[in-house]
């Protein structure tokens, strides 16, 4: 059986994204067995880029409209200057052919990567699975994750 | 060196041309060499790193001006 990989995305922030879809095609190119458990602000990397992301009540309503998410739209976690720092950030990675999160999420995707969204965040977010892209496998809370990270070689927090 | 496969990752940068090598073994016959360009100076240290973990035989690197061929022998 292969040796498994866990990692908790729970940072929505690119750069992170990218260190942690750069692992996880790192630990399926070696074999292992890859899962990433998305949660809190680390569910925008997973939201679908199109269309309105639906929940009832004002709060929940205005969260989400701040707080959009999908993976085009992630912010730098440091000089993003109101997207100026993103847009030089895509620009260098552009130039050194590097891909970009999205780019990375679908080739993670395709070698097998598992994506796992929390439930729990989602609930006080107030959104469903409509609001993700299908290449979500399984909708789970902590027992979901313990269960691949009890037998994991590598768990990582990000 | 003699290879069977030649892999172009150059211009890339990691973890696209491990990626891409774990893509392309995988296509390959045991006992058949692969040649990876690339020009990201990790390699030097990855390609072997990831031999060592996936029980692939690494079989060295030439540097020329730059560009860095690794050779590596489908073990596994």
């Amino acid at each position: 059986m292969a040796e498994k990989m866990t990692l908790i995305v729970f940072s929505g922030d690119m750069d992170k994204a990218l260190a942690a879809f750069n692992l996880a095609i790192g630990g399926a190119s070696i074999g292992m067995e890859v899962s990433m458990f998305f949660t809190f602000w680390g569910l925008n990397v997973i939201k679908k880029n199109e269309g309105p992301i639906k929940s009832k009540g004002i709060m929940r309503k205005m969260l989400n409209f701040m707080n959009r998410g999908g993976a085009k739209r992630l912010g730098l976690s440091k000089f993003h200057m109101f997207g100026m720092g993103k847009w030089m950030m895509g620009k260098l990675m552009k130039d050194t052919k590097s891909p970009s999160p999205q780019e990375l999420m679908t080739m993670a995707h395709q070698a097998g990567v598992k994506f796992i969204a929390c439930t729990n965040s989602m609930g006080t977010m107030g959104i469903g699975k409509d609001a993700f892209i299908p290449e979500v496998d399984t909708y789970g809370g902590v027992a979901t994750y313990l269960a691949d990270a009890k037998d994991g070689r590598i768990n990582l927090f990000i | 060196m003699k290879a069977d496969a030649t892999l172009d990752c150059v211009g890339l940068y990691c973890p696209m041309p491990i990626h891409q090598t774990a893509n392309k073994l995988k296509e390959l016959k045991l006992g058949q060499v692969l040649e990876v360009l690339a020009s990201d100076e990790g390699i030097k240290e990855d390609a072997p790193a990831w031999c060592r973990t996936t029980g692939n035989e690494f079989l060295g690197m030439e540097e020329k001006g730059g560009e860095i061929k690794v050779y590596i022998k489908k073990t596994k």
